[in-house]
């Protein structure tokens, strides 16, 4: 059939060939982005001892319903607002969240695009993302709006940083910027993962991508006791969504990222067990199942905390570890850090 | 014209467009955002002469990191634009010979036979092995170690400098340090005293029993 279509169609294939990968990753990330945000209430509901939502098919279809109430909303652009950036900002905050999709690899050969500094691309995509919260708070010409994406971006701009160095310690491990082959240089079982011998950067790096995704209890930038909402409180209907589907894309994306690098990715954990996807699609499950418990559990930082923790804990951290991991490369443990 | 000459083209003209709407827009923020545009630009641009990292590390440092600071200060600023208009024409007489001579010697540039289009010739695609990466790697850690390390140690004392021209302790500002805060325990705030219960006192409960 393949190949029948591909006489059909001639030049334009390999085209239409891309673009129907690109769908065939985005529809079960929306899907998974959907249900993530069911997942969310349910949890946060038993551990709260109450049920969560159960009455639109059961819960299940809470979040069609959701996305229905939204769609037919009114988008309200208020008067003061600049109304080109202010619809741009959505835009520009799912835009960089899809792309950087494109170089994951969900199996050996299960990839959009398999470049080789695929990791600097997705640095690269997810520090762009920062845009659509610096445009939507600066174009809604509110107060609470402006001081929530100062807020956020100045958090992200330093999360970043320990990000990227807790991601130097891994390419030095894989010697590679690719991820497929970051995955594969970490095969030969659980204690072959890099969350051993780089458990310092595996901490670092998963609690910087929650201050990253602007969660709690890092989410000062909509703290809502004290800016109401922050960057989107000027939003509603599809514009609100829009923000709301690129922070649960971006939560996944960073899970999927921390299970690529540091647990493995679709590697089997025991040797006697087959590789496959549903052990990354597992991981990632299980990573953003401690995105929700943290929610659940903790009380908000304050912003000077913040600040503090990324600056002069985690940067520091990383740097010394990078240090100790590239000397002990130099040593006869070496292989203990490959 | 083959296809990596139409993405050349439209480009080239997007980046044409953000350079001339940076210094042609009115709102220093629009300004700002034209440049990010032109900064993404670029680095498409880049991306066709093979060089990822490059451009790559373009969009990471100077969209996600520098842009965003700038952004921030110019969001922050309140600019009167008036005033900024004002000395447009006592600037003129200075900037208008300044703009000539700046684009004469660009025409003498690239007119010029040295550097036309046709005397530079495009570059041999790479085999697919070839990683852009490792290549630069490996060049500033061999042949370019010694200029290197000093540029990034002449970036460390501008950091170190620009922190000690601007870090000032106010005496007057009840700033608080946050790490003292974590480090507190229990015993610097609280003390429990062991005391005995006491019994009801009798002389409370009398005047309550009086007003009855």
């Amino acid at each position: 059939m393949i190949a029948q279509a591909q006489n059909l169609l001639g030049p334009l294939w390999p085209v239409v060939w891309t673009l129907l990968k690109i769908v065939a990753i985005v529809v079960p990330l929306m899907g998974a982005v959907a249900y993530l945000t069911l997942a969310e209430r349910k949890v946060i509901g038993f551990m709260q001892v109450r049920l969560g939502p159960n009455r639109v098919g059961y819960g299940w279809l809470q979040p069609v319903a959701d996305g229905l109430k939204l769609l037919m909303k009114e988008i309200i652009i208020p008067t003061a607002a600049n109304r080109t950036l202010f619809l741009l900002g959505p835009v520009l905050a799912i835009a960089p969240a899809f792309a950087a999709w494109a170089v994951i690899p969900f199996d050996l050969t299960l990839v959009l695009a398999d470049i080789d500094a695929g990791l600097l691309y997705i640095l690269a995509m997810t520090s762009v993302g920062v845009y659509g919260v610096i445009i939507a708070g600066w174009a809604s010409n509110s107060k609470y709006a402006f001081l929530g994406s100062l807020r956020s971006a100045a958090q992200i701009v330093s999360y970043e940083i320990a990000m990227g160095f807790a991601l130097v310690g891994v390419l030095m491990s894989a010697n590679s910027l690719n991820l497929g082959k970051i995955v594969l240089a970490q095969s030969g079982g659980f204690w072959q993962w890099y969350w051993l011998p780089l458990f310092p950067l595996f901490i670092v790096y998963f609690i910087s991508a929650v201050a990253e995704t602007n969660r709690a209890p890092f989410d000062v930038a909509e703290g809502e006791s004290e800016i109401v909402a922050g960057f989107h409180v000027e939003y509603s209907g599809m514009a609100f969504a829009v923000f709301f589907l690129a922070e649960y894309a971006n939560m996944i994306l960073v899970a999927m990222l921390a299970a690529l690098m540091f647990l493995g990715g679709w590697l089997s954990p025991v040797p006697f067990l087959p590789d496959g996807i549903f052990w990354l699609l597992f991981k990632v499950a299980a990573l953003l199942f401690l995105f929700l418990w943290f929610r659940a559990t903790f009380p908000r930082y304050r912003y000077d905390q913040i600040m503090r923790l990324g600056w002069k804990v985690f940067i520091p951290v990383t740097l010394v570890w990078i240090l100790f991991v590239g000397g002990m490369m130099q040593t006869r443990w070496a292989y203990l850090f490959h | 014209m083959i296809f990596q000459d139409y993405v050349f083209y439209a480009l080239a003209a997007i980046l044409l467009f953000a350079g001339l709407r940076v210094i042609t827009a009115r709102n220093p923020v629009h300004a700002a955002l034209f440049l990010v545009l032109a900064f993404f630009t670029a680095a498409g641009i880049w991306l066709l002469l093979e060089a990822e990292f490059l451009a790559i590390a373009l969009v990471l440092v100077y969209v996600g990191a520098v842009m965003v600071l700038f952004l921030f200060v110019v969001m922050m600023l309140d600019i009167n634009l008036d005033r900024l208009r004002e000395g447009f024409w006592n600037a003129l007489p200075v900037a208008l010979p300044v703009g000539l001579l700046m684009a004469a010697e660009m025409v003498m540039i690239l007119g010029s036979k040295h550097f036309s289009a046709d005397m530079l010739n495009a570059p041999a695609p790479r085999p697919v092995g070839y990683s852009n990466t490792a290549e630069i790697g490996r060049q500033l850690y061999t042949d370019y170690l010694l200029p290197f390390e000093l540029a990034s140690v002449v970036l460390l004392v501008a950091i170190v400098a620009a922190i000690a021209l601007t870090l000032r302790e106010r005496k007057d500002s009840k700033f608080i340090d946050p790490a003292e805060q974590v480090k507190v325990k229990r015993a610097d705030r609280l003390r429990i005293i062991s005391m005995p219960a006491e019994k009801e006192s009798v002389s409370a409960a009398e005047p309550a029993a009086e007003n009855k």
